[in-house]
């Protein structure tokens, strides 16, 4: 397929997003609330929201989370803007990454100069069950799920797959749990923001206090092989290789490329969008690999007019270990087969060569389905212009990319964004 | 165009315990579940055509945390299940049941031995339903 330039440019001025985790008595609407706050206090120069035209809402499933349909009218009414334009943009959990494609459409249209993407789920009113019932709604609910399938199951099978192709072993995914629970817990946003060795003395003292026996585990590793410590949910992903059920909101103001000094003397430019489907994993060529996510990608970078070996950082779709491996070849970061050597070498940690999930990903940060996407966004935006704080990463940085993943792959979404002062 | 290669078609045979797909009459290629519409060529000369039944393994897993219909049906973090992806012999891959492996020793289950197809009956009265399955090859 050929690809084509956006009509004009976009840029960033301002994100923002809630804390992730499980939050009793509040809903999505009180979320979306305090990523807005944010949003509007990170832009440099000040925004007055009358200037916003139009709002786009990545939302997965608020119908069977919530119990309400039809979001975008009321977050939009929540934080004033009625009675402007308000689009729901739902493609599962890369629902937000799709809603700020959409919004970057939107103004490179020419129809809006100034769009707010918003996004937000809320999970954690459902027990784990309807949780899994509501999440497996997002694959192939006649052809898929009759089999028993469900989500960690999917991943699950390809992390046999990609085993069995090429070596890896349940350790791989284990490295890269550890890995991003050591990035989360630099970020104050984040659900489990904890080393695992931290949740290992947590537990140990837990027990302890308790008066029962003090587990012994030698390290990381002996713990996550622990059954009652680290059950296993589907063969070979346990509880500390699956991102947990979440809560949470995140949001960007997208401006047109000449509005965007007038705002902030450092916008961020989105300088590479791509997006691709398919259909059931089942129905694929490979199941070692998300062929949309390598569509999506080789779309962006082509707009972006750069490669692999120029991403400065990446936040990935991580909602399960393995899916971070993959994900790593499907962008190009390594070669088919060498992302696992890549992650049990450190290449992806902090000080790595090709740092990925910055924030602890989903995986530590939290995933609310709908929302990550955009959460993924707000990392990039904080690191390329040296806002990380405590997991800022000190090196000169230009690019930084985002990849969001619906289901299995059904839907990727990957954009480009280029830090340009 | 009246599409009979539909979802619920496809079952039917499934209730008769026959594993049926569709054929692209002039590509000849084979499609399970049946397709209306080749996606390689857009054709919809199709016609219906039996599968062997064989097939095997390439991908699974052992569920532990099931979701609510396999939990109606016995399944839970005690009495966990396998699911996996078939490659038929015929070419395409399908998602089913894996019966007759040991769950309790995932890592003896082989991806790339040989399957046959199997059914199951779960439900009652009218909810009653026959399920796609495979098992390791006698």
């Amino acid at each position: 397929m050929t690809n084509r330039k956006l009509a004009r440019g976009v840029a960033l001025i301002g994100a923002g997003m809630s804390k992730f985790g499980a939050f009793k008595g509040k809903n999505s609407r009180d979320l979306f609330v305090e990523a807005y706050e944010e949003m509007l206090q990170s832009v440099d120069k000040g925004f007055n929201p009358a200037d916003i035209e139009m709002l786009m809402v990545g939302n997965y499933s608020s119908d069977l989370f919530e119990g309400q349909g039809h979001v975008a009218p009321i977050m939009a009414s929540w934080v004033g803007l009625s009675p402007r334009a308000a689009v729901r943009v739902e493609d599962a959990c890369a629902s937000a990454g799709v809603a700020l494609r959409q919004g970057i459409l939107a103004i490179a249209s020419g129809l809006y100069d100034i769009v707010m993407v918003g996004a937000v789920e809320k999970m954690t009113d459902l027990a784990t069950e309807k949780v899994t019932d509501t999440l497996a709604t997002a694959a192939d609910a006649t052809f898929e799920i009759p089999a028993g399938f469900t989500f960690p199951g999917f991943y699950a099978a390809m992390a046999t797959a990609y085993m069995h192709q090429y070596g890896a072993t349940p350790e791989t995914f284990m490295q890269v749990g550890i890995k991003n629970h050591e990035n989360g817990s630099l970020n104050e946003k984040a659900q489990f923001g904890a080393k695992i060795s931290t949740i290992m003395e947590g537990r140990r003292a837990s027990a302890a206090k308790k008066g029962l026996p003090i587990p012994e585990w030698d390290s990381e590793l002996e713990f996550l092989h622990d059954d009652k410590a680290n059950p296993i949910i589907a063969w070979p992903m346990r509880l500390y290789d699956c991102s947990p059920v979440s809560d949470g909101a995140a949001a960007v103001l997208l401006v047109s490329e000449e509005l965007a000094k007038k705002y902030t003397d450092h916008p961020i430019y989105i300088v590479g969008s791509g997006q691709a489907s398919d259909g059931a994993l089942h129905d694929r060529d490979t199941l070692t690999a998300i062929p949309s996510a390598s569509e999506a990608a080789r779309q962006a970078y082509e707009m972006a007019g750069i490669t692999a070996d120029d991403i400065d950082l990446a936040e990935v779709h991580d909602c399960f270990t393995v899916a971070e491996v993959i994900a790593t070849e499907d962008l190009g970061f390594f070669k088919r087969g060498e992302g696992w050597k890549a992650a049990e070498a450190g290449e992806t940690a902090r000080n790595g060569k090709k740092p990925i999930n910055l924030s602890g990903g989903l995986k530590s940060k939290g995933h609310p389905v709908g929302a990550s996407g955009v959460g993924q966004v707000v990392e990039v935006w904080k690191q390329l212009r040296g806002q990380a704080g405590p997991r800022q990463i000190e090196r000169e940085l230009q690019y930084g990319l985002t990849h969001n993943v619906g289901g299995t792959g059904q839907t990727c979404v990957v954009h480009i964004f280029e830090r340009r002062d | 165009m009246d599409n009979q290669f539909t979802s619920s078609a496809y079952f039917q045979f499934i209730n008769e315990k026959k594993l049926m797909g569709s054929r692209d009459v002039h590509t000849n290629e084979m499609f399970l579940p049946p397709r209306p519409v080749n996606p390689k060529t857009f054709g919809t000369d199709m016609e219906w055509v039996e599968f062997s039944g064989e097939g095997t393994l390439a991908a699974y897993t052992i569920v532990y945390i099931a979701p609510t219909a396999m939990i109606a049906a016995g399944f839970d973090r005690k009495n966990p299940y396998c699911a996996g992806i078939v490659k038929t012999k015929e070419g395409p891959m399908i998602s089913a049941q894996i019966l007759g492996v040991d769950v309790a020793h995932p890592e003896s289950i082989q991806i790339g031995m040989p399957l046959q197809v199997s059914y199951l009956t779960r439900g009652e009265g009218e909810a009653q339903r026959v399920f796609l399955a495979f098992e390791p090859k006698a």
